[in-house]
C-alpha cells in the first residue's frame, strides 16, 4: 500500500481543485492587486475580492472584515500584539490557555515583556476550558481574551459561543484561533460573538504560506495595530504585496470547506470511530486523550501504555501521524498539552495523534488499525515495563533513576 | 529524524529479546532509565563463574527505536566478553557503530549504565554469597 497520511493537523494536501483555481495567477494573471491604473492590477484585484468574499461567506462576516496575512502564525501574532498595542490604555491584561499553539503562547510571552499581564488559564482533563473559568479571571484592566477553537493535538472543542457572550457582555476583544476548527466544524462569527479569528491556508486544503485574519468592523469596530509597516495594504492593518495566487488558494480552499463541510466531517468521523473502535477492540492499555465526543471529527490521540511513541512510529513506516513523545522534538519534553490535561509523562510518552483529512479512505482506516496493532503486541513484547506491570507490579511505585 | 541502516536493522530484527531469572546467582540485570523520561532498559547477563565469561545477554526496552538498537547492539557485543572486556564498551562505541545523530547520544549512555548496572549487580550477588557461606 502507498504511503498513508494521517497527520492533518499538521498540514493537509492541497485539494487539486485549488490547485486548479490557482494556476493562472502564477503567470497569465501576474498583476499587483493594488495596481489601480491597468487591467493586470484590476484583474488581480477582481480575484482577491472574490476571495474575501469567499473566505466571509465560510465564516459568516463581510468581505471588508478579512485581512490577509502570511500565515496563521502572523494572524495569531497580529491578534496579540497589535491589540495590546492598540488598546494598551484601555488596560493591560490578556486572558487565554495554556493549551494554545506556540503562535499565541510565544506571543504573549512578548506581550508580558512589554508590560502586559497574562493569565493563562489552566484547562480541564478534557482539555477545555469553561466560560466560569474565564469569567472568574477578567478583571477592568482585561482588553483580549484569546482562546482556541479547538486543539490541534487533541482535537478538544470549547465553548466559543458562551466565551464569545461573555466577552460581548463584558465589552472585551475575543480572539480564536479557529484553524484547526475551520472546514470541520460549523464557525459563525456573528452567531459566536468573535472579534478576531484566525485562518490558515494549508490546513484546509489550500496553499502553505497564506493566510487571514477576521477583524470586526461593526459592533464594535475592533482596531488593530499593525505588525508590518509599508504600503498600507489591508486597512493598514498589514502592508505588504498581496500574495495573490495564495490568496485565490485560500478563497476557493474555504468555499470547498463550506459547500463539503457536512459530507467531509461525516465521512471522517465514521473512519476515526473505526479506527478508534478497532484498536479499543484488540489492545488492553490504551488511553483516549481528550473529549469522548466534543472534539474535532478528524482527530484521535491515543497513549498506547508501555510502547515509546517514536518507537510505534517507526514500526508503522509507512504511516504519517505524530506523537506527544519527547524523542520526536528537539527539546525532548513530551506535549505540554497533555501534560496540562493531566496526562503523565510516562503515558505522553506513549501517545499517538491521527489526524484524518478529505481524501483518507477506509481501506487506509483499516490498514492503519492492522499495523498499529501489530507493532503495538509486537514492541509491548520488548517493553520492561509491559513485563513488569503483567508481573503486577505497579509501575509508579517504582524508584526510577532519573537520567538526561 | 531518518534512522541510519544499522539502527533500523536493530529496531526491525532486535537481537537477543527476553529475559533470564533474575534470582539466578550467575545472572545480573541493570534496569536503568524511567518511564517519565521516555525510556527503560532493563539489560541481564549471564555469567560462567570459572571463566567470567559473559555466557548469555537479554535485553528489553521501553523507547525509541535508538534505544532499542543500543541495547540490542549492546547485548551483541556483551556475549563472549569477559566482565573485564565488558566494562570497557563505551557509549561512544555504541554511537559510531549506529551512527547516532548527537540528540540520540543519550540513549548510548543509558545501554552503558545498563551493561555496568547488570555487571555491579552479579558482583553484588557474588559477593553477598559469599559472605553468606562465610
Amino acid at each position: 500500500m502507498k504511503a498513508v497520511y494521517l497527520d492533518n493537523h499538521a498540514t493537509t494536501p492541497m485539494d487539486p481543485r485549488v490547485f486548479e483555481t490557482m494556476k493562472p495567477y502564477f503567470i497569465e494573471e501576474f498583476g499587483n492587486a493594488a495596481s489601480r491604473n491597468h487591467q493586470f492590477g484590476w484583474r488581480a484585484e477582481k480575484a482577491v475580492e472574490l476571495a474575501r468574499k469567499q473566505i466571509a461567506s465560510l465564516i459568516g462576516c463581510t468581505d471588508k472584515e478579512i485581512i490577509f496575512t502570511s500565515g496563521a502564525t502572523e494572524s495569531d501574532n497580529m491578534a496579540i500584539l497589535g491589540v495590546a498595542e492598540m488598546y494598551a490604555e484601555k488596560g493591560n491584561h490578556i486572558i487565554t490557555t495554556n493549551i494554545e499553539h506556540k503562535a499565541i503562547l510565544d506571543s504573549c510571552k512578548v506581550a508580558e515583556k512589554r508590560g502586559f499581564n497574562v493569565t493563562y488559564l489552566s484547562v480541564n482533563k478534557f482539555g477545555q476550558i469553561t466560560v466560569d473559568d474565564i469569567r472568574k479571571a477578567i478583571t477592568d484592566k482585561t482588553i483580549l481574551i484569546s482562546i482556541m477553537f479547538a486543539n490541534n493535538e487533541i482535537g478538544s472543542i470549547n465553548p466559543i459561543g458562551e466565551i464569545g457572550a461573555l466577552a460581548k457582555e463584558k465589552g472585551i476583544i475575543f480572539h480564536t484561533d479557529a484553524v484547526q476548527a475551520l472546514g470541520r466544524i460549523p464557525v459563525d462569527v456573528e452567531n459566536m460573538k468573535v472579534d478576531l479569528l484566525s485562518i490558515s491556508g494549508h490546513k484546509i486544503y489550500g496553499p502553505k504560506g497564506v493566510g487571514a485574519l477576521y477583524v470586526r468592523k461593526k459592533n464594535p469596530r475592533v482596531k488593530v495595530s499593525p505588525l508590518i509597516h509599508g504600503g498600507g495594504h489591508e486597512r493598514g492593518m498589514r502592508s505588504g504585496t498581496l500574495n495573490v495566487p495564495g490568496i485565490v488558494g485560500l478563497g476557493r480552499a474555504c468555499e470547498l470547506a463550506r459547500t463539503e463541510l457536512v459530507q467531509d466531517a461525516e465521512k471522517q468521523k465514521h473512519l476515526r470511530d473505526r479506527l478508534q473502535k478497532r484498536l479499543f477492540e484488540a489492545l488492553d492499555e490504551i488511553y483516549l486523550n481528550g473529549h469522548p465526543s466534543e472534539r474535532l471529527p478528524n482527530n484521535l490521540n491515543i497513549s498506547f501504555a508501555f510502547v515509546e511513541g517514536e518507537s510505534l512510529m517507526m514500526g508503522i513506516k509507512d504511516i504519517a501521524v505524530s506523537s506527544g513523545s519527547a524523542c520526536t522534538t528537539a527539546s525532548l519534553e513530551p506535549s505540554y498539552v497533555l501534560r496540562a490535561i493531566g496526562v503523565g509523562e510516562d503515558l505522553a510518552h506513549t501517545s499517538i495523534r491521527f489526524g484524518l483529512g478529505r481524501f483518507t479512505t477506509q481501506e487506509e482506516i483499516d490498514f492503519t488499525a492492522d499495523q498499529v496493532i501489530k507493532t503495538v503486541k509486537r514492541l509491548r513484547e520488548m517493553s520492561p515495563l509491559y513485563e513488569m506491570a503483567k508481573e503486577g507490579v505497579d509501575i509508579k511505585s517504582v524508584n526510577w533513576a532519573a537520567h538526561h | 529524524m531518518s534512522y541510519s541502516p544499522k539502527v533500523v536493522d536493530h529496531y526491525e530484527n532486535p537481537r537477543n529479546i527476553g529475559s533470564l531469572d533474575k534470582k539466578d546467582p550467575a545472572v545480573g540485570t541493570g534496569v536503568v532509565g524511567a518511564p517519565e523520561c521516555g525510556d527503560v532498559m532493563k539489560l541481564q547477563i549471564k555469567i560462567n563463574k570459572n571463566t567470567n565469561v559473559i555466557e548469555d545477554a537479554k535485553f528489553k526496552t521501553f523507547g525509541c527505536g535508538s534505544a532499542i538498537a543500543s541495547s540490542s547492539l549492546a547485548t551483541e557485543w556483551l556475549k563472549g566478553k569477559t566482565v573485564d572486556e565488558a566494562m570497557k564498551i563505551k557509549n561512544t562505541d555504541i554511537v559510531e557503530e549506529l551512527a547516532l545523530p548527537p540528540i540520540k547520544i543519550h540513549c548510548s549512555v543509558l545501554a552503558e549504565d545498563a551493561i555496568r548496572a547488570a555487571i555491579s549487580d552479579f558482583q553484588k550477588k557474588q559477593s553477598a554469597g559469599g559472605e553468606s557461606k562465610s
